[in-house]
């Protein structure tokens, strides 16, 4: 590995090659990370505890007593939403293939237009606490909810495991341990696990709301910061940043002017590239704990500015992540950030430390990791709350539980979901985490999405449209992915001795996407019961006037 | 806990009859008049996008300013479409879509708290 004079001019005395010394540096400043993350968890607790009161009832724990501004549930959105995935993964992707990594945050951006046009609203209208009370308003309560809820719990444990197998990579590289310290790494998911269960039995939605909202905040600050940094040491030039990348590069004997062009990840798997970008656009309006989000403001309108306020605050992020991703190219390099421990997503926590030094390296990390704990408490209210009042209230006691009880059974419920995320979190450790986030938004668009829109604009949509759909677009997004190159066939897959793929592509989208659309069609075509028109009726006139929407509770 | 189609039961509002009012029928045509156009332009611009990030390298590969490329100015064009169209719809539907929805919520909730009160009153 040479050195370049790049890093002189980041003020590097490199004796040794650069990620080694970066590896020695943040090992040796660790405890700076540590602190500021002690500090982040400290203040939050705090915060948490405040909003713990009057948290009793289903419309407190779950949906916050809808008290939330749009301002305030927008933030909360961008730190749900602006994952480990989004921060490390795009930026450690565009400074290792540049242009390519650039395409992820744009499916992820666009995708909110989905949510904004034609979710948001109506569902705020319609529904109570999940997304099943919109998929089963007109239609027959208990299969549809059932179905709801699977789909619910599904997507949130692959979404959750992602994100608890990030964990352990992550704090290898911030908390200095190596990479093969697996126990090391099984201890802090644990910690991380154990955090977040408190966080929510305590806080419910409210806790987990500010809890997002603190870190979206410390998040889209850092990230500012850094790239006001590299931008200043490249003249405020995105053309000169660039070239520096591609010269890096070139230096490196690397892609070099290849960076800047489309086609270093996806070159050879165009058609893979495309379902990716199906699922990235089509699933986030279909994430039930998105979803969920909606229901802690007042009104539609406030729901409306919370998407608002989302698209902004992400869109803002990533540009932040292209300059940074073309940063971490530029200053560091391809072959020194895939040496360093954590590798692709060391990208960031090593581009805060050559701009900004221990101090910012601290202050990244500790954000880095307060993201894992944000996303994965949202998560986890989501699931407790499709378990406790979809399947329990719903299902098991026919709409009669007792009071209370339905908080008691959610809460319950966290604890089971934190030690399975505890326990997936360990075995998961070390899988890849963008295809784990990815297969979560495949699934989500394919199982929720059709059943979403066809109930929400399509009078005639059935029971059994709803159910084939469902049912069949989760099927099809998992049995593809079980036979698709990830599990099996290659070195790199997560059964690598064996080869059962018969399916060529990474992401199930471009199939299981249209299917479950079909089947949503041909299930209500050839159902010979109709539904309710009075409900549907009132279903439609209450999801775009508003009429009897649930209200923000009063103290 | 509320079954939402519990609430369906025979109320004071003919839902039916509101379906099929004038004024709901005007709103229903408003949001969906601007809706279902945006969100298929939109998504056709994006997989437009997509698909030429994907097959045409070439052409996305032009430079048009310094190291910046058709590929980029279309990627960032895609941010500025989708901040365009978030603003088009707010502005859009606090014009458009609000005034009219809270006509038929008003008269519907007067309803609603009438029949209320008239049944206490019994």
């Amino acid at each position: 590995m040479s050195l370049t004079s790049v890093l002189d001019t980041a003020a590097i005395h490199a004796a040794a090659p650069l990620s080694a010394t970066l590896a020695e540096q943040t090992k040796e400043n660790s405890w700076i990370n540590i602190l500021i993350f002690i500090g982040f968890v400290a203040v939050t607790m705090i915060v948490v505890f405040r909003a713990s009161r009057n948290n009793n009832t289903a419309a407190e724990y779950y949906a916050a007593g809808r008290s939330f501004s749009g301002g305030q549930n927008g933030t909360a959105i961008a730190g749900d939403y602006l994952s480990a995935a989004s921060f490390l993964g795009i930026t450690g992707a565009i400074a290792v293939n540049g242009y390519d990594g650039f395409l992820y945050s744009i499916g992820f951006l666009v995708a909110w237009l989905v949510a904004l046009l034609l979710v948001a609203e109506l569902l705020r209208n319609t529904g109570k606490f999940t997304m099943a009370d919109v998929l089963s308003f007109r239609l027959k309560q208990r299969p549809v909810r059932i179905a709801a809820a699977t789909t619910t719990l599904v997507v949130c444990f692959f979404y959750l495991l992602a994100q608890m197998a990030g964990a352990g990579g992550l704090v290898s590289l911030l908390l200095g341990l190596d990479n093969s310290n697996k126990v090391g790494q099984n201890i802090v998911i644990a910690v991380v696990g154990v955090l977040m269960i408190v966080y929510v039995l305590i806080g419910g939605m409210k806790g987990t709301t500010w809890v997002q909202i603190i870190k979206a905040f410390l998040l889209i600050i850092g990230a500012a910061i850094m790239t006001i940094i590299v931008m200043a040491m490249h003249g405020f030039n995105l053309s000169t940043l660039m070239e520096a990348a591609v010269q890096t590069s070139i230096n490196e004997g690397g892609a070099g002017q290849a960076l800047l062009n489309p086609g270093a990840q996806y070159g050879k798997a165009p058609l893979d590239f495309i379902s990716l970008a199906l699922a990235l656009v089509l699933g986030t309006a279909a994430l039930p704990h998105v979803l969920m989000r909606f229901y802690t403001v007042p009104t539609a309108k406030e729901a409306r500015k919370s998407v608002v306020w989302a698209i902004w605050l992400i869109g803002g992020f990533y540009i932040f992540t292209l300059v940074l991703g073309y940063g971490a190219g530029a200053l560091i390099g391809k072959d020194a950030i895939l040496a360093a421990p954590g590798g692709v997503n060391a990208a960031a926590p090593l581009l805060a430390f050559v701009v900004g030094g221990p101090v910012l390296l601290g202050f990244i990390s500790a954000v880095a990791f307060a993201t894992i704990l944000a996303v994965v408490a949202g998560l986890t209210i989501t699931a407790a709350a499709s378990f406790a009042h979809d399947i329990y209230s719903n299902v098991i006691v026919k709409g009669e539980p007792k009071p209370e009880m339905e908080v008691k059974v959610a809460r319950r419920t966290v604890i089971v979901i934190g030690l399975v995320a505890i326990g997936g979190g360990i075995l998961a450790n070390g899988q890849n985490i963008a295809f784990l986030v990815a297969l979560a938004f495949a699934i989500a668009a394919s199982a929720n999405l059709p059943t979403i829109l066809y109930s929400l604009f399509w009078k005639r949509f059935t029971t059994q449209g709803a159910l084939w759909s469902m049912y069949g677009g989760l099927a099809a997004a998992i049995i593809l992915i079980a036979f698709s190159p990830v599990v099996s066939g290659s070195e790199k897959a997560m059964i690598p001795g064996a080869d059962f793929a018969w399916f060529p592509l990474a992401n199930p989208g471009i199939v299981s996407i249209p299917l479950a659309f079909f089947l949503g069609w041909l299930g209500t075509v050839l159902d010979k019961n109709t539904e309710d028109p009075r409900i549907q009726a009132e279903m439609e006139v209450r999801s775009l006037t508003g009429v009897g929407a649930e209200k923000a509770v009063d103290h | 806990m509320g079954n939402p189609a519990q609430a369906s039961q025979p109320g004071p509002v003919d839902f039916i009859a509101e379906q099929q009012s004038q004024e709901f029928r005007e709103l229903r045509k408003s949001h969906r008049n601007f809706v279902f156009p945006v969100a298929i332009g939109f998504l056709a611009w994006y997989f437009a996008y997509v698909l030429l990030a994907a097959y045409a390298h070439d052409f996305m590969s032009i430079k048009v300013w310094g190291s910046l490329n058709i590929g980029l100015v279309m990627g960032l064009l895609q941010f500025v479409t989708t901040f365009g169209i978030t603003t088009w719809y707010v502005s859009y539907a606090n014009r458009k879509l609000d005034p009219q929805a809270a006509v038929i919520r008003a008269r519907l909730e007067t309803r609603i708290a009438d029949d209320a009160a008239e049944k206490e009153e019994v």
